[in-house]
C-alpha cells in the first residue's frame, strides 16, 4: 500500500513528522517545567497559569489558531518583534505549525507529566537536600528519573496529538503543499477533490499506523523504564 | 559545646520556644507526640524555617536570624535520618550510600566506605534495591548513606518508630557502636525510655513547645523533677558500672563508684564498661544496712534530693558514689524515715538490667 504513496504524499507525510518532532522536543522543556510548577509549587496565579495551558483542550481549534495568527501573524504583537528583530516568520511556514501542534498538545504533555511527578514522593528530594544537594540537583537525580516514564508516554500523546492536528494548524498557517500541508491538511485537500477519495484513504491508513505505532512504542518504553526504575 | 540550639516558631495553636547546648554524644530529644521534637529536628535539617533562632555546630553557625544567616539544607551538612528511611527507590544501595558523597566538599574527611558497610553490616546488600530490603535493613542504608555523606551533625527522628521489637534489637547495637567508634555528634529524637537509657550522652525533655529539662542523662533520668515529664512509670537511673569477676555461680560482679553488685552472668571482658538501668520502682530505700534479706545488691547513699508527688508517691534522688539512682517510694515511707537532703541511706536494688541487652531481673 505505501508504494503506491505519490512525492505529494510522502511530502505530507514527512512534513507532519518534522512538525511533530520539532513540536514536541521543544515543547518538552517547558512541560516539564510547567507540570512540575502545578505539581510542586504554591504561587499567585497558579490557577490562572493552569486554565492557561488547558484552554487549547477546551476551545475550538479554529479558535486557538485564529489567536495564535493575532500574535505571531506577520503584524501580530509576537510575530513583528520576531520578524524585525530576528528575522523569524512563524505564519504560513513549517514552523508556524510546529507551534501551533505545540500549543495543542501541550495540556496533554503537561497533565501525564504532572501525574507522574504527583507519584513521587516529595520528601525524597528533601531527603537529597540533607544529603548536599541544591534543588536543581535534587530534581535532576531524583525526580527527573522516578518520572521519565510518564515523560515519555507525555511526549509520544503530544506527538501523536501533534500528527493529527489539524484546525489550529490550518486557520494559522493555512494548507500550502510543500510548506504547510500536514497529513491532515492533506487528507482534508483530497477530499475536496472529485475523486480524491482513494488518495485520502491512503493516508487515513498512513495516520492510523502513525497513532497506533506511537501508542505502543510509548506503553513499551515505559514499561522499560519503569521495570528498570523500580529494580524489580 | 559542639551543639547550640534556639528556636522560636508560632504554629496555629503551638508555641516552640527551646535552647539548649549538649556536648558531644547522643542528645536525645525526648518527649510525648507534639511535644516539638520533629520541628526542632527540622529546623537544625534547615526543613523548616523558624520565625526566630540560632544554631550552631562545632562552631559553625547554619542558622542565626538576628545575623540574617539562614543556610539552605543541602549547605548546612546535616545528615538525617527519617523515620521511614526515606531511600531512594530508583538507585541501588551502593548508590545510595554514596549519593551524598558527590555533594561533599572537597577534602572533606569522608567516612571510609568500607568500614561504615562492615559497621552497620550491609555488604551483601549493596547490588539490591531498596524495595527489595526489610525495614531493619532500609533504616542502616538510610543511616549509613546519612554517615556517608561527611555530616558535621547526625540528625535521626525516631529512628526506629516504624520497626518492630526484633528489628530494634537488631539496629540498636549498631547505633552504640556509631556512638562509640564514629566520633560523631547525633541528635535523636525519641520517646521510648528504652532507647534513651541504652544511647543518651545528653537528654533534652521537650513539653509542650519548651524544654522541661537538660543535662547528663544520668542527671536527669534521676532528677526527681523531671521524672513526671518523662513518665513516672518507666522513671530509672542510668549508671555506668565495670565488668569486675564471672563468679561461680553463674553471677557477675560489676564495680560501680559505689560498690559492686552482681548480676546474672554477663559476657564482657574484665574491665568493659556496663550500662545500666535500675528503675525507681525497683530501689528500696533503708536507714539502716539491712540484714537477713534476700536482696543482694545493697549500696551506700545518701538523699540528694526529695520530690513528694500529688499523689501519695514520692521520688527520691539518691547519690551513691559519683553515680546516681531515682527511687519511687510512698509519701508515708519518706516521712516515716525521715528522708531529707544529706541524710545517710542504704539503697535496696530489687532488679538491676544491663541497658544493652535487658537482663536481669530479681535478684
Amino acid at each position: 500500500m505505501l508504494h503506491a504513496l505519490t512525492p505529494e504524499e510522502w511530502q505530507a507525510v514527512g512534513l507532519s513528522l518534522r512538525v511533530s518532532f520539532w513540536a514536541t522536543l521543544v515543547s518538552l522543556p517547558f512541560g516539564v517545567l510547567a507540570a512540575y510548577a502545578l505539581a510542586r509549587w504554591s504561587f499567585r496565579g497558579k490557577q490562572i497559569l493552569n486554565g492557561l495551558i488547558h484552554l487549547p483542550l477546551i476551545l475550538p481549534p479554529v479558535v486557538t489558531g485564529y489567536l495564535l495568527l493575532l500574535t505571531f501573524g506577520r503584524r501580530g504583537y509576537v510575530g513583528q518583534v520576531l520578524d524585525q528583530w530576528f528575522g523569524i516568520v512563524l505564519a504560513f511556514r513549517w514552523t508556524g505549525a510546529a507551534l501551533a501542534a505545540a500549543v495543542m498538545a501541550f495540556p496533554l504533555m503537561v497533565r501525564a507529566i504532572r501525574l507522574a511527578i504527583e507519584a513521587v514522593d516529595p520528601r525524597l528530594e528533601q531527603a537529597a537536600s540533607t544529603l548536599g544537594a541544591s534543588r536543581p540537583w535534587a530534581f535532576a537525580t531524583i525526580t527527573l528519573p522516578m518520572i521519565l516514564p510518564g515523560i515519555v508516554a507525555g511526549a509520544i500523546l503530544a506527538f501523536a496529538k501533534a500528527m493529527g492536528e489539524f484546525g489550529a494548524t490550518i486557520t494559522f498557517v493555512s494548507n500550502i503543499p510543500g510548506q504547510t500541508q500536514t497529513l491532515p491538511s492533506a487528507i482534508y485537500a483530497f477530499l475536496q477533490v472529485p475523486g480524491g477519495e482513494a488518495q485520502a484513504f491512503r493516508l487515513v491508513l498512513v495516520a492510523v499506523a502513525v497513532a497506533m505505532g506511537a501508542l505502543f512504542l510509548s506503553e513499551w518504553i515505559s514499561r522499560a523504564i519503569a521495570r528498570r526504575i523500580s529494580g524489580q | 559545646m559542639t551543639l547550640e540550639v534556639s528556636l522560636g516558631h508560632r504554629f496555629a495553636g503551638f508555641t516552640l520556644d527551646v535552647a539548649f547546648q549538649a556536648p558531644a554524644g547522643v542528645t536525645v530529644l525526648f518527649g510525648r507526640s507534639g511535644s516539638g521534637k520533629s520541628t526542632v529536628v527540622n529546623a537544625v535539617a534547615g526543613l523548616l524555617r523558624p520565625e526566630r533562632g540560632r544554631i550552631a555546630v562545632s562552631g559553625s553557625v547554619v542558622l542565626d536570624t538576628d545575623a540574617g544567616v539562614m543556610l539552605p539544607p543541602h549547605r548546612r551538612r546535616m545528615g538525617y535520618v527519617f523515620q521511614d528511611g526515606r531511600l531512594f527507590p530508583h538507585l541501588t544501595v551502593r548508590q545510595n550510600l554514596l549519593y551524598g558523597r558527590w555533594f561533599a566538599p572537597q577534602g572533606a574527611r569522608g567516612a571510609e566506605f568500607d568500614r561504615v558497610v562492615a559497621l552497620l553490616g550491609i555488604g551483601p546488600l549493596l547490588d539490591r534495591r531498596p524495595g527489595a530490603l526489610s525495614g531493619g535493613e532500609k533504616q542502616r542504608v538510610a543511616i549509613g548513606r546519612a554517615i556517608l555523606s561527611d555530616p558535621r551533625l547526625l540528625l535521626m527522628d525516631e529512628p526506629l518508630a516504624a520497626l518492630d521489637e526484633a528489628r530494634k534489637a537488631e539496629i540498636l547495637p549498631y547505633l552504640e557502636r556509631l556512638r562509640d567508634e564514629v566520633n560523631l555528634p547525633i541528635l535523636y529524637v525519641s520517646h521510648s525510655m528504652a532507647e534513651v537509657a541504652r544511647l543518651a550522652t545528653t537528654i533534652v525533655v521537650l513539653e509542650a513547645g519548651r524544654v522541661a529539662a537538660c543535662g547528663p542523662a544520668a542527671e536527669v533520668l534521676s532528677d526527681p523533677g523531671a521524672a513526671p515529664a518523662l513518665g513516672l512509670r518507666e522513671a530509672g537511673a542510668v549508671l555506668t558500672a565495670r565488668m569486675a569477676t564471672q563468679e561461680d555461680d553463674g553471677l557477675s560482679r560489676v564495680d560501680t563508684s559505689a560498690g559492686p553488685l552482681w548480676l546474672p552472668r554477663i559476657e564482657a571482658p574484665p574491665g568493659a564498661p556496663i550500662r545500666l538501668r535500675i528503675m525507681a520502682q525497683d530501689v528500696m530505700i533503708a536507714t539502716r544496712r539491712p540484714e537477713g534479706i534476700s536482696a543482694l545488691n545493697i549500696l551506700p547513699a545518701t538523699v540528694a534530693d526529695l520530690r513528694m508527688g500529688e499523689g501519695p508517691g514520692a521520688l527520691v534522688r539518691l547519690r551513691a558514689g559519683e553515680d546516681l539512682l531515682i527511687a519511687r517510694i510512698t509519701r508515708r515511707s519518706a516521712t516515716a524515715l525521715a528522708l531529707r537532703p544529706g541524710a545517710p541511706v542504704f539503697a535496696v536494688l530489687k532488679a538491676v538490667s544491663v541497658a544493652r541487652e535487658n537482663v536481669g531481673g530479681g535478684l
